[in-house]
């Protein structure tokens, strides 16, 4: 089986994220960027299974700015084989995004596609459910647990009541949760071997796909700041103010 | 212009969420529709239509349709679609699962996760975990837009005699099987619903410590939450953690013991409308969202707010 596995490339988790003073949007000048945390669980799940022998190939694809190439280079030092970088510049929605890697899926023909369940950054969680609609596709979103079968795949995924296993057939996209597996760091020695793996880069504007925006961004603002609150000085006193200041026991 | 919600429902009951997607949908339009896609969901097809909210119901049933497969959902509520300008649903599990195969199908920009409807084709959204929110306005013809349920108050329940009309079943996908689900049940108040919430976090120390967060949950009615660390600390299982990567909850009264307040916390549970922090480190960052702090030891506070809470005469449930 080969596997596509499709990485973004966002502001750092640890980074207390702050918006321009213009509200166009935060800022990410001399910000650290890593890659998408549930990219790198299904980054990790894809080279586990081509470790298990289940897999003959895992390909890291991101969409992005030139930049973006260093997320698909973190892809390669823990275990992908291949990179693609689709180049484009600007705001892309979701939807723009499946289109072109679904060019890319036309042209690899991978049997699994995997990818992270949601995107820190725009908190969108749409780009595995649309490419999986635009491919006619099986779809398992959420995943915490992946079993490889035959022609299927077993996945079981984190839904609000709480799990839920379900048999799709391969093609197919998995949208990984954080709690599929735990992410390996790149060793030293990988991390070198992974600079000379190939990462082939595309324009976005020769998938002939129109990536223009449909969604227009007209404000970003800082959220409501909450008024600050007081420090009590025993159990009693916070009690008293719960039942009679707040009035919420 | 009209508004087609996605009602979510167990085939038995609607699921307490869809009233508050029922009221983020009359917001767009007073013309709200709803549809209900299922197996033997007569009895949530009459509780759908007795919404005032909604002016009429859709019930789609086929055996395929009981366990809500997103892959066989998405046809026949695209077939549906023509004659609405918005398709709404909850942005939890069920409707972030489904509406972007909607979206898609549609060549739809879907709006995720709106917190609040400005105009029909303007929404607030947080983007950022709730670090930041962006206002967006969708220039696409048609609409598909899920909601954030806790920020919309549920509508009225009753009182309402909605047409149910029936539609047409729209295939099985056939890629996609079922095989089971495991709830988890509890006499608990749910986690993303309860008034209340009391949390425990690293400073718990064990799992076994959370037995103080229990008595206290008992004694509020309240739901048990955790944070992240406590949960890969196996404190307590993933269900319950409170955060970024786990449940959004905006409580009346949120009360977090032995928690720092990292940020994917505090995405969380920063909208709920009172917090209660107790810790013993004062200058853990969860005091800067706190109505209440009390800088102490939780094994000294908990039993003492106990006992506090065992002298009151009332409680609110």
């Amino acid at each position: 089986m080969k596997i596509l596995v499709a990485v973004k490339r966002v502001i750092d988790y640890n980074v207390q994220v702050r918006v321009k003073e213009d509200n166009t949007g935060v800022v990410t000048d001399n910000v650290k960027m890593s890659t998408n945390p549930p990219d790198d669980n299904a980054i990790e799940e894809a080279v586990k299974i081509k470790e298990a022998g289940k897999a003959t190939e895992v390909i890291a694809v991101s969409v992005g700015e030139e930049k973006a190439q260093e997320t698909v280079r973190k892809a390669l030092a823990v275990g992908a084989d291949r990179g693609i970088l689709i180049k484009a510049d600007g705001i892309l929605e979701p939807l723009a995004v499946s289109k072109l890697l679904q060019k890319i899926v036309e042209k690899e023909k991978p049997d699994l596609v995997f990818m992270g369940k949601q995107a820190i950054d725009d908190d969108c969680n749409q780009t595995g459910q649309m490419l999986s609609a635009l491919l006619n596709w099986p779809q398992a979103t959420f995943a915490s647990k992946i079993e490889v079968k035959d022609k299927s795949l077993e996945v079981t995924r984190e839904i609000d009541e709480g799990l839920e296993t379900i048999e799709i057939n391969v093609p197919a996209i998995v949208t990984c949760d954080l709690r599929l597996n735990e992410p390996r760091y790149a060793s030293l020695p990988n991390i070198m071997k992974a600079k000379k793996k190939p990462i082939e880069q595309i324009n976005a504007s020769d998938l002939g796909v129109d990536t223009s925006p449909r969604i227009e961004q007209t404000k970003v603002e800082e959220p409501p700041k909450r008024k600050a609150g007081i420090k009590v000085s025993s159990v009693a006193e916070l009690v008293q103010k719960l039942k009679n200041e707040a009035k919420v026991i | 212009m009209s508004v087609l919600l996605i009602a979510e429902h167990n085939n038995k009951e609607l699921k307490p969420f869809t009233l508050n997607a029922a009221n983020a949908a009359s917001q767009i339009d007073a013309d709200v529709h709803a549809v209900i896609v299922g197996q033997n969901c007569g009895d949530a097809s009459k509780a759908l239509s007795e919404l005032p909210i909604i002016k009429k119901v859709i019930q789609v049933e086929a055996p395929y349709y009981e366990n809500f497969v997103a892959e066989n959902f998405s046809p026949v509520i695209v077939k549906l679609a023509e004659n609405y300008s918005h398709i709404v649903c909850s942005a939890n599990t069920f409707g972030k699962n489904l509406m972007p195969r909607i979206a898609a199908a549609l060549d739809t920009s879907q709006i995720s996760d709106i917190t609040k409807v400005i105009s029909p084709d303007t929404f607030l959204r947080p983007i950022y975990a709730g670090n930041a929110f962006a206002t967006v306005k969708s220039k696409d013809p048609k609409k598909c837009v899920t909601i954030r349920p806790t920020s919309f108050d549920p509508c009225e329940s009753s009182g309402g005699s909605a047409p149910i009309e029936k539609a047409e079943p729209s295939g099985e996908f056939g890629q996609t099987k079922f095989i089971k689900r495991e709830e988890v049940k509890s006499d608990r108040p749910e986690l993303g619903t309860a008034r209340v919430v009391v949390s425990g976090g690293r400073g718990m120390q064990s799992g076994d410590n959370f037995k103080l967060i229990t008595s206290l949950a008992d004694k509020l009615n309240a739901a048990i939450g955790a944070s992240r660390a406590a949960v890969d600390a196996g404190y307590i299982s993933n269900d319950h953690q409170v955060g970024q990567t786990g449940k959004v909850v905006v409580p009346d009264l949120y009360i977090a013991v032995g928690i720092s307040g990292a940020i994917q916390h505090l995405a969380g549970m920063k909208e709920s409308k009172v917090i209660v922090a107790i810790n013993k480190d004062g200058e853990a960052p969860i005091f800067s969202v706190a109505d209440y702090g009390l800088e102490a030891d939780l094994f000294e506070a908990l039993p003492q707010f106990l006992e506090e809470l065992n002298k009151l005469n009332t409680i609110q449930k």
